[in-house]
């Protein structure tokens, strides 16, 4: 098992050469990153540009052709591609959070509010509901949900409420990294703006590190610190966010900035 | 005799060996749903197919067969099992439980305490206790495989959070010898305890599903609960109207157009036993 020793000094996670290859058509290509803890990656683009894929193979939900994604996990620095499925399995739905654009992908949308918090919990052993029960009312004031809608399914919430929803559930059993995928996409502005405020209230609260897809770079500007810019499955800048927003160099990056803040 | 055109007990050898085959590993882990290739039977999906293949693949000549649907004996279901195995087997019958060496059942576990040598063959509509949280069969395989059982919780969770308390009286989920998590199906609560340390064997058999599970003899049984909501069997207010048993599992019966309602045994057999025990 690739377990190399736990150090402080090392980033939280690191994306060695990774590649994904769909029979001979490029999900993506070679990239390297590394993200500190407490550090907020963004991976923006296009649609196409192989974005979402390059997550997929971090949160393992794809299995990468190449490279590796180290992960300074509370059992050492793991290879997430290498090792045993059981263990990633657990690192993953120990340490990590996922959320999706789409949140009835993300919660389970026939069970409660309070369900879809409790769930890691009880998945991670917790047995006394009513500690389960605290924990969920804390989590629902936490991303500004109404307590008292604890007992209510996820169908009968807004579409912002069930994006704040699927943050609390992955927020819950206090993961070391979220990844989302296009969390803000398909929201009214105003309702966008609501959830990066909560997002950003979380973050700098919970010293947690984040890798945000996103096409939106309004939304990558607010929340990260650094910027990968992908283009046709590769890299081709990166960069402190208000550098490669202000700045950029590459003529594609120069586009999608220009596209944006055409009114 | 069994009428020369079927082989004994219907199936083929060929068939039966598979099937004891799938049992034999059932056996060796328990609580773990062992695929296998179903053969059609003469009956509908529904009507215990899951269970008539076990049946067909365990019973031998010398066995005596009691075959129970809602706990009783004399159900269409229940007599078009018994026909079919007395035609196709010669075997004998039973509605007695201490007399029975295999006892088919849909919904219960006879009250009477099972013991060394009988076979239990359970009919199982729904052998994946995981589908209420994950429809998925390829995601159910690895949970199980991984142990992520944890939501199965959630399920009670969502039982409590809506009635105070863990409502679910049928199907309720039991974790095997530590390991695997069951579903019961159909049997009610009640019966869980029943399976908990029982000198008999238990085999589940899902016909649509192609699953075969099992429970060997004394092996621990236990149903999922909270610390705060341990598992409790249902209580009934009066005992049988029949029999007096304060220890059964009772079913309501409304006696009239007025509502008036008395409770009765669900167990027939059982009952009948015990009135005449009550009355010298
Ligand atoms: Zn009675």
């Amino acid at each position: 098992m690739s377990v190399l020793q736990e150090n402080d000094s090392l980033p939280l996670l690191e994306v060695r050469h990774l590649s994904k290859f769909f029979g001979k058509q490029l999900g993506c290509h070679d990239i390297s990153f590394a993200v500190s803890p407490a550090e907020v990656i963004g991976v923006v683009g296009e649609s196409g540009s192989g974005k979402s894929t390059l997550l997929d193979c971090i949160a393992g939900r794809l299995k990468s052709s190449n490279g590796a994604v180290l992960f300074n996990s509370s059992v050492g620095m793991l290879d997430l591609c290498r090792c045993d499925e059981a263990l990633v399995r657990k690192i993953i739905r120990t340490q990590t959070g996922y959320v999706t654009q789409n949140a009835s992908q993300g919660l389970k949308m026939h069970i409660s509010a309070g369900g879809n918090i409790g769930e890691k919990l009880m998945a991670n052993g917790m047995r006394n509901y009513r500690q389960i029960r605290k924990e969920a009312l804390a989590w629902l004031a936490k991303v500004e949900i109404d307590p008292g809608r604890i007992d209510d399914l996820p169908s009968t919430f807004s579409g912002g409420m069930q994006q704040r929803l699927q943050i609390a559930a992955n927020l819950v059993n206090a993961p070391k990294i979220m990844l989302m995928d296009e969390p803000t996409s398909g929201l009214d502005v105003s309702v966008q703006a609501r959830l990066i405020d909560v997002l950003r209230k979380l973050v700098s609260g919970l010293n947690l590190s984040m890798i945000l897809v996103t096409h939106d770079l309004a939304v990558a500007r607010l929340l990260c610190h650094r910027l990968y810019v992908m283009k046709q499955g590769k890299i081709v800048e990166s960069g402190l966010s208000d550098q490669i927003l202000d700045d950029p160099r590459q003529p594609y990056t120069q586009l999608l900035v220009s596209s944006v803040l055409k009114p | 005799m069994p009428p020369l055109s079927y082989n004994f007990a219907y199936l083929d050898e060929q068939s039966k060996k598979m099937i004891r085959r799938a049992i034999l590993k059932a056996l060796a882990i328990p609580g773990f749903q062992v695929p296998f290739g179903g053969r059609e039977m003469p009956l509908p999906y529904g009507w215990g197919t899951g269970g008539i293949q076990l049946t067909a693949s365990v019973i031998g000549p010398d066995d005596r067969l009691k075959v129970i649907d809602q706990g009783s004996d004399d159900t269409v279901n229940a007599i078009s099992i018994k026909q079919f195995f007395t035609k196709t087997a010669g075997i004998d019958t039973t509605e007695e439980t201490v007399k029975a060496t295999i006892i088919q059942t849909r919904h219960r576990i006879p009250e009477t305490p099972l013991q060394k040598g009988q076979i239990m063959v359970f009919q199982v509509p729904i052998p994946e206790p995981l589908q209420f949280i994950e429809p998925r069969q390829t995601q159910t395989a690895k949970m199980h495989a991984f142990e992520e059982y944890g939501s199965m919780h959630v399920k009670l969770y969502e039982d409590i959070a809506k009635f105070d308390r863990i409502a679910t009286a049928f199907d309720y989920p039991v974790q095997v010898h530590g390991r695997y998590i069951m579903s019961p199906s159909p049997i009610p609560k009640y019966d869980n305890p029943k399976l908990h340390q029982s000198p008999a064997i238990h085999l589940f058999g899902a016909g649509r599903e192609k699953r075969i599970y099992a429970v060997p003899p004394f092996t621990d049984v236990i149903s999922l609960d909270f610390e705060d909501y341990p598992f409790e069997l249902e209580q009934w207010d009066g005992a049988c109207a029949v029999c007096g048993s304060q220890n059964s599992f009772l079913d309501e019966i409304l006696t009239d157009d007025k509502g008036t309602r008395v409770f009765i045994c669900s167990d027939t057999e059982y009952c009948k036993n015990n009135a005449g025990k009550n009355t010298p």
